[in-house]
């Protein structure tokens, strides 16, 4: 792609752009793509901090105070609150685009995605407060 | 001053210097006018070098897609006035190679394009005395989106996925692709279900969602790709799980 | 062949961990990583802790959320890898450790939530 371009009189030769390795940073919209993407990593870090939580637990109170103890070390905590961030991401992203896969039809008519966005916020709201009760009280 | 606009053309001429440079003209910029006609004036008065792709010049034929300060957009839709002051930079479209200045070249959508069969495709087809094919308005309404399509390929041009996978079919195909699959007119699915299920078919797709912003007739080529993941998803776990009875 | 029939079981894998990391992680992740942590709400008393977590029930559906979670994280970040990196040369290999990692993690939970007293 360097050097002078070859001319001939049919086929001249054609610039082939590369995107950068930066392309995600060109636009916000990318921008906003690649940080939903990176919130898989937190997902998966917080399913390992969710086992060794239920390991604790089993393992007896004393075991469980210590990781409640390793649970306030400076670096978990930074680590828990970006990964609420971007858990919370995830969610809206998800809820919002939810509709665009599932179209759902009712007697011939189509169900408007708004409504479909709301049944899944709804359902967020219905397992946040289960899980609230569950695990604060029973 | 108001009336007047700095234009940056990008050209790229293959017979003299080789690389893509950025040329600056001056145009008028009278309220009604759109980008297609500054390039037009350009290549009128100023510098009849210019080589760039228009036609109907009211948003139907897509010819005069164009990346317009880092935005694919049809030039024959932008006004010059949302410019106003700055200069405006023209760039061909985006992930396509370029032959001359904005001229890009489009083979590989159009190879992709039949490669979806968008036409109606027909075990039997039925035979004119038998009359139409009788449709309801909410048939119509199931795929009437996805035939606004006017292949202009700004989709691919905002898809990030294309520009880095070039084999990728692309949005605009598999919207395409979605509109006779939806048409109640339509059997032939199953054929293109083989081409959309490849891996540089649906499953390339990661759903940023630029195609559908960019889409000058709205038609969320993002929701077509998404819907039809679904679609293609349960057929092949029912191929998975029951063979014999996928088709 | 088979990279071919897989992908539409991995995308179900993978919206089927979207959804359900969607809907419980986010409070889970309040309760459990922040707030208890920093004592803004008084965790449970251990004793209600174990009783609900040990529970047959909970055990199960936390492995269901886990490993649908693990795939989910996994399929995504395979395609980050691919595109947000380039190096899409290392295809099998990206595969083969973001599914294989998902697949060891489960197995983990399933070792630790499945086989416990």
């Amino acid at each position: 792609m360097s050097g002078r371009a070859a001319y001939t009189e049919y086929h001249p030769r054609w610039l082939r752009r590369r995107p950068s390795t930066y392309w995600w940073l060109e636009r916000r919209a990318y921008l906003s793509f690649i940080t939903r993407e990176l919130s898989s990593i937190f997902i998966a870090w917080f399913v390992v901090y969710l086992l060794l939580f239920v390991r604790a637990v089993s393992l007896g109170h004393a075991r469980y105070l210590e990781f409640v103890v390793w649970s306030r070390h400076p670096v978990v905590m930074v680590l828990n609150v970006v990964t609420l961030f971007f858990v919370v991401y995830h969610a809206v992203t998800w809820f919002n685009l939810a509709p665009k896969a599932m179209v759902v039809h009712v007697r011939g008519k189509r169900l408007p995605a708004s409504l479909i966005s709301a049944s899944n916020y709804g359902a967020w709201v219905v397992a946040t407060a289960f899980l609230l009760w569950l695990v604060l009280g029973g | 001053m108001a009336d007047r606009i700095t234009i940056q053309v990008a050209r790229y001429r293959p017979e003299e210097e080789g690389v893509q440079t950025l040329q600056e003209y001056e145009v008028p910029c009278p309220k009604d006018w759109v980008v297609l006609d500054g390039l037009n004036y350009i290549k009128d008065r100023l510098d009849g070098s210019l080589s760039f792709r228009w036609s109907c010049r009211m948003g139907v034929c897509g010819s005069c897609g164009m990346n317009v300060n880092g935005e694919p957009k049809l030039t024959c839709e932008t006004f010059l006035s949302e410019y106003a002051g700055g200069p405006v930079r023209i760039e061909p479209l985006r992930n396509f190679p370029v032959i001359r200045d904005l001229v890009v070249e489009i083979g590989d959508f159009m190879r992709k394009l039949v490669r979806v069969k968008p036409w109606i495709v027909r075990d039997h087809e039925k035979p004119v005395s038998e009359g139409e094919y009788l449709q309801t308005p909410d048939q119509l309404d199931e795929f009437k989106q996805f035939s606004m399509c006017i292949n202009c390929m700004l989709c691919y041009s905002a898809c990030p996925i294309y520009g880095l996978e070039p084999a990728f079919i692309g949005p605009a195909a598999i919207a395409l692709a979605q509109r006779y699959n939806l048409d109640s007119r339509d059997e032939g699915s199953h054929e293109r279900m083989d081409v959309l299920s490849e891996h540089d078919g649906i499953w390339g797709c990661t759903f940023v969602g630029e195609c559908t912003q960019v889409c000058p007739k709205h038609v969320d080529p993002a929701g077509a790709i998404q819907r039809y993941k679904l679609t293609a998803a349960l057929e092949g776990l029912k191929s998975f799980v029951l063979p014999r009875s996928a088709r | 062949m088979v990279r071919r029939s897989l992908e539409p079981v991995l995308w179900l894998l993978f919206s089927a961990g979207g959804v359900v990391s969607a809907l419980v992680l986010p409070i889970l992740v309040l309760l459990l990583g922040v707030a208890f942590p920093l004592g803004w709400l008084d965790p449970p008393n251990y004793e209600h802790l174990s009783a609900v977590l040990l529970h047959p029930i909970t055990r199960l559906a936390l492995f269901g959320i886990c490993v649908v979670s693990l795939f989910h994280a996994a399929h995504r970040f395979r395609f980050t890898l691919y595109d947000g990196l380039q190096i899409k040369h290392l295809n099998e290999m990206i595969a083969l450790f973001c599914y294989g990692g998902a697949i060891v993690l489960s197995l983990w939970a399933g070792y630790l939530l499945l086989s416990l007293r």
